[in-house]
């Protein structure tokens, strides 16, 4: 059967303040120019942004909820990526 | 699996887990984590916030009716602007919440059968006519207001998406309220006439509000359950209450008459004594015999019907034009 639903895409705003293009949430379109417009109308009414993409839903690829263990957990013990895991003397005051 | 029988009687609690995705699922609603689209999760919870979230987005969008009636009729150009904007809101919430609800595994689709079969319910309150243009200001002020209320606490609901939706549309709603507050208050402060017209609203509207809240905790079938999974985190009475108290000294303010010969303040309880509700009325209206049941349905059905032919024609032409760019680039 011929599918009547149009595709899903996900929308991503940038805004003003230069921050990077952010997920604000997805919406159905015929092509990408429509899909462009329509994100305008919902996801910028309140000049929420300056820059919008638009991305087929299909196209994205995410990380397996299931493998959550083994891809993030190796991060939990190296505390040494952050600046606060180094005691400085008291003598220096900014670093 | 978990059935509907819990009610708010004591602390709600998650049954026993019987499995490990179960017990992971367990372990993310009580440490307040919230569950995401590909995480597993419980038949009976998907279906829940399926049913929710959908009669949501359906309350949304046939709640654009009543207000659209008055766009043409509206006193002023302000006026006019202002609703035109609250309605393209209402459009845009109803989308964020199917696309809320679309990460469930349902489809826009299905959904949208459901509703214009009569199988999926939407918010009662949109039964009612609106006569006069104050309905307009009586509708953003007590619906919205009753709307922000049950919607406040969705915002730290358990499932991701829906949570996220509901914070977007708390932050556009209080723009609603207000202006219908703004509304009721140059009615009261007119004429003589126009603070009628403001009245006869509150009049027709305070009950179907209150009622809004749904079914008293005693006799909610959904509420336990939903409790128990982090979907509803403050029960019906509790919200009916908080709105009561919170719009009695707004009707004062008004100069307005709330149409409850018992409503009383209670310095015992430090709230407001209701009288009565009439829950027939309610279920009346829920199961379809409300004053405008059919007419709205009708008029979403047509509205969709009438537009098939524009969604199937963009469709073969992006289809076409894909086609196209495809072959010169061949």
């Amino acid at each position: 059967m011929e599918r009547k639903e149009w595709p899903l895409w996900e929308v991503f705003i940038r805004s003003k303040q230069g921050l990077d293009h952010r997920h604000v949430g997805s919406l159905h379109a015929v092509d990408a120019k429509q899909a462009v417009q329509m994100a305008r109308d919902v996801y910028t009414r309140r000049m929420e942004g300056v820059s919008i993409w638009v991305v087929p839903s299909e196209a994205i690829t995410a990380s397996d909820p299931d493998d959550k263990a083994e891809m993030f957990d190796p991060m939990a013990d190296k505390v040494y990526r952050h600046p606060t895991f180094y005691k400085l003397p008291k003598e220096v005051e900014h670093m | 699996m978990y059935t509907q029988a819990m009610d708010l009687a004591g602390a709600p609690t998650l049954a026993p887990a019987s499995t490990p995705e179960e017990a992971a699922f367990n372990a993310r609603i009580a440490a307040d984590r919230k569950v995401e689209p590909r995480d597993w999760m419980p038949e009976a919870y998907r279906k829940t916030l399926v049913r929710q979230i959908s009669q949501h987005a359906h309350s949304e969008v046939v709640g654009m009716l009543p207000e659209g009636n008055w766009i043409t009729r509206a006193p002023s150009l302000k006026r006019k602007a202002i609703l035109m904007a609250k309605v393209q809101d209402e459009g845009g919430h109803g989308l964020y919440l199917y696309a809320a609800a679309e990460t469930l595994g349902v489809s826009r689709d299905q959904m949208l059968e459901a509703l214009h079969a009569g199988r999926a319910k939407y918010s009662s309150i949109f039964n009612y006519p609106t006569l006069t243009w104050a309905d307009m200001g009586a509708i953003g002020w007590l619906v919205d207001g009753a709307a922000i209320m049950n919607q406040i606490p969705l915002c730290r609901c358990s499932y991701g998406p829906y949570a996220r939706a509901m914070i977007r549309i708390c932050k556009e709603e209080s723009f609603h309220q207000r202006q219908g507050f703004d509304i009721m208050l140059a009615l009261s402060r007119g004429t003589t006439a126009q603070k009628a017209m403001a009245q006869d609203a509150l009049n027709r509207w305070w009950w179907p509000v209150v009622q809004m809240f749904g079914p008293p905790d005693k006799d909610s079938v959904h509420s336990g359950q939903s409790a128990a999974w982090g979907i509803k985190r403050i029960s019906n009475d509790d919200l009916r209450q908080k709105f009561i108290d919170a719009t009695v000294p707004q009707a004062e303010l008004l100069g307005l008459t709330i149409p409850d010969p018992q409503l009383k303040w209670n310095a015992e309880r430090g709230h407001y004594d209701i009288g009565p509700i009439d829950w027939d009325e309610f279920w009346r209206v829920v199961g379809g015999e409300g004053p405008c049941n059919r007419e709205r349905l009708a008029t979403r059905v047509e509205a969709h019907e009438a537009g098939a032919w524009v969604r199937e024609a963009a469709l073969a032409h992006a289809r076409k034009q894909g086609a196209r760019a495809r072959k010169r680039a061949a």
